[in-house]
């Protein structure tokens, strides 16, 4: 009996979504960063500026960073009018995103809940939604009893360590899976014609007074008309090399999930006071975020305490949780800024934009994100969502501050 | 769990400890004349390094004294603990 073929029984490989170029020696636009932003910026630069000589330069593989590793909660609830301005836009572009993309991205709109622990908490929370509502987003200051009728299985008696007070309630708000999105927008980018290129790191730029001509990378220098700075955790590490000061911290951010199970869990919880939050992704598995490891660190692992206690805080919230069995948890590196809010357009460099300072919480900004850096640099004027957002607001002293809405997780 | 060596206590586990973030960050000489820049540097501004870093450190469960350390952000290694009151140490 002659050997098998090792794989011969496979099932075929399912189309490539996108090809690997060889880098050319010239962009017009060069993104540095492959993760979310960087391919949403991609992909609305060529589909709503018709801008196809760009390429996306990516140090790992596509989407390997916070892309691959975020707990994908989508919400617009935040409290001041500029980030209601750019979430809320993102979130009717999530709305529409399957669509545009032509791919399933699993969005899912099952509301967020923000719960209140203490009358600090309670306050914040109800002006957060009425500020909330002035802004157009939908949102609702809920009661225990109600909180229960929305996600029954959370802990909302009286005699726990930090009682659950309310929530505010965002039922727009949800879920989508990550890695869909990252290659629905992949696919969309390379079939404009735009060049996405991994394995290949930005290790210098090549400057000319007020400009940067082109990019240094371990494939080879790239001229570039515009670059565009997406590279989030790893945004410092850029900006030293252009000797530009950003103020951002990189910090190791941790999430876990359980093994999978039965669906108990309808909508997605989050607490600030006690550092957890909490959805049921479509497989079955519990997925939960905790805060960032208090250490400027870059190595994408964080320390067993934190794991240790967001699952104490998660298992007093949650009862029912105490049975579940921990999977993985694995670590990003996120780039938190001092007002809780990103930190975008632009930056010494003529030609340079930065797109950065999302830390926790810019997974849900994606396609906002994307369309107004699209914009920023097709018109190389800031996109009005953006202009508030700019590099000068920490000496200007007009900071969006979103500790309240964002804290722990964004 | 990571040890971290306190310069007074010894070697102690690392949720007994506070972190500070960037070390040797002098408040200005003549904060009458600073500008809104550089207060903007001072207040805002820190150094994000990969790789070794100077930074401030609490054992806030124990002594309760600051310190300082040289530490790897990407392997998070310390390298070596000093007391404030030292100059940072030249490292290789
Ligand atoms: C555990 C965790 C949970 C999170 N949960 C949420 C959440 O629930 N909701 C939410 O909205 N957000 C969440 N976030 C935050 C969110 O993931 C990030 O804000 C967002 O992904 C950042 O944008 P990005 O996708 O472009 O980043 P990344 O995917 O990190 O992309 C940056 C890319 O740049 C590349 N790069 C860096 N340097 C270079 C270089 N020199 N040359 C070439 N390439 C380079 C990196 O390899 C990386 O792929 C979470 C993050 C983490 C880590
Ligand atoms: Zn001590």
């Amino acid at each position: 009996m002659s050997p098998r073929t090792p794989g011969a029984d496979l099932p075929e490989h399912p189309d490539f979504l996108w090809r690997n170029p060889e880098p050319k020696r010239s962009y017009d636009v060069v993104i540095v960063g492959g993760g979310g932003h960087g391919l949403a910026t991609a992909h609305y630069l060529a589909k709503n500026h018709g801008i196809t000589n760009v390429a996306v330069l990516e140090k790992g593989w596509l989407a390997g960073g916070n892309m691959a590793r975020n707990t994908t909660i989508i919400r617009s609830n935040y409290l001041w009018d500029e980030s209601s301005a750019i979430y809320e836009q993102a979130l009717k572009l999530w709305e529409g995103l399957e669509e545009d993309l032509g791919y399933p991205i699993l969005f899912s709109q099952r509301g967020v809940l923000n719960l209140a622990h203490t009358l600090q908490d309670v306050r914040d929370s109800v002006r957060r939604v009425e500020a909330n509502k002035l802004n157009g987003v939908d949102a609702e200051w809920l009661e225990p009893d109600e909180v229960r009728k929305v996600c029954p299985i959370v802990n909302t008696s009286a005699d726990i360590r930090y009682p659950v007070l309310g929530a505010t309630y965002q039922p727009r708000a949800g879920i989508a899976k990550h890695d869909y999105v990252a290659w629905g927008f992949a696919r969309r980018a390379y079939e404009a014609g735009i060049d996405l290129i991994q394995d290949c790191e930005v290790t210098g730029f090549a400057t000319d007074g007020n400009r940067v001509s082109g990019v240094q990378t371990t494939r080879g220098t790239i001229a570039a008309g515009t670059v565009a700075l997406c590279a989030a955790g790893h945004t410092s590490v850029l900006t030293d090399m252009l000797g530009i000061r950003v103020p951002v911290q990189s910090h190791p951010l941790q999430a876990l999930v359980s093994e999978l199970l039965e669906p108990v869990h309808p909508t997605v919880v989050m607490s600030n006071a006690v550092h957890v939050y909490v959805s049921q992704a479509h497989k079955g598995e519990l997925v939960m975020g905790a805060g960032v490891d208090s250490y400027n660190g870059y190595g994408q692992r964080g320390a067993f305490h934190i794991i240790e206690r967001q699952m104490a805080a998660a298992v007093e919230l949650f009862p029912v949780f105490a049975r579940a069995h921990l999977l993985r948890t694995w670590a990003g590196i996120v780039d938190t800024s001092p007002d809780a809010s990103p930190i975008v357009g632009r930056t010494p460099y003529d030609n340079v934009y930065l797109n950065c300072g999302w830390g926790t919480g810019g997974f849900k900004a994606t396609p906002g994100i994307g369309w107004a850096l699209a914009h920023t640099i097709a018109h190389d004027e800031p996109h009005a969502n953006v202009a508030p957002f700019s590099l000068d607001r920490f000496v200007t002293g007009a900071l969006v501050d979103e500790h309240g809405a964002a804290a722990v997780a964004h | 769990m990571q040890l971290i060596e306190c310069p007074w206590c010894g070697p102690r586990e690392e949720v007994e400890f506070h972190y500070g973030g960037q070390a040797h960050v002098p408040y200005p000489d003549n904060p009458a004349e600073v500008s809104d820049e550089e207060w903007a540097h001072y207040v805002f501004f820190r150094d994000n390094t990969k790789g070794r870093f100077a930074e401030r450190w609490n054992h806030t469960a124990g002594c309760r004294r600051w310190f300082n350390a040289i530490r790897d952000t990407a392997t998070y290694r310390f390298e070596r603990v000093y007391r404030l009151d030292g100059p940072k140490p030249v490292t290789p």
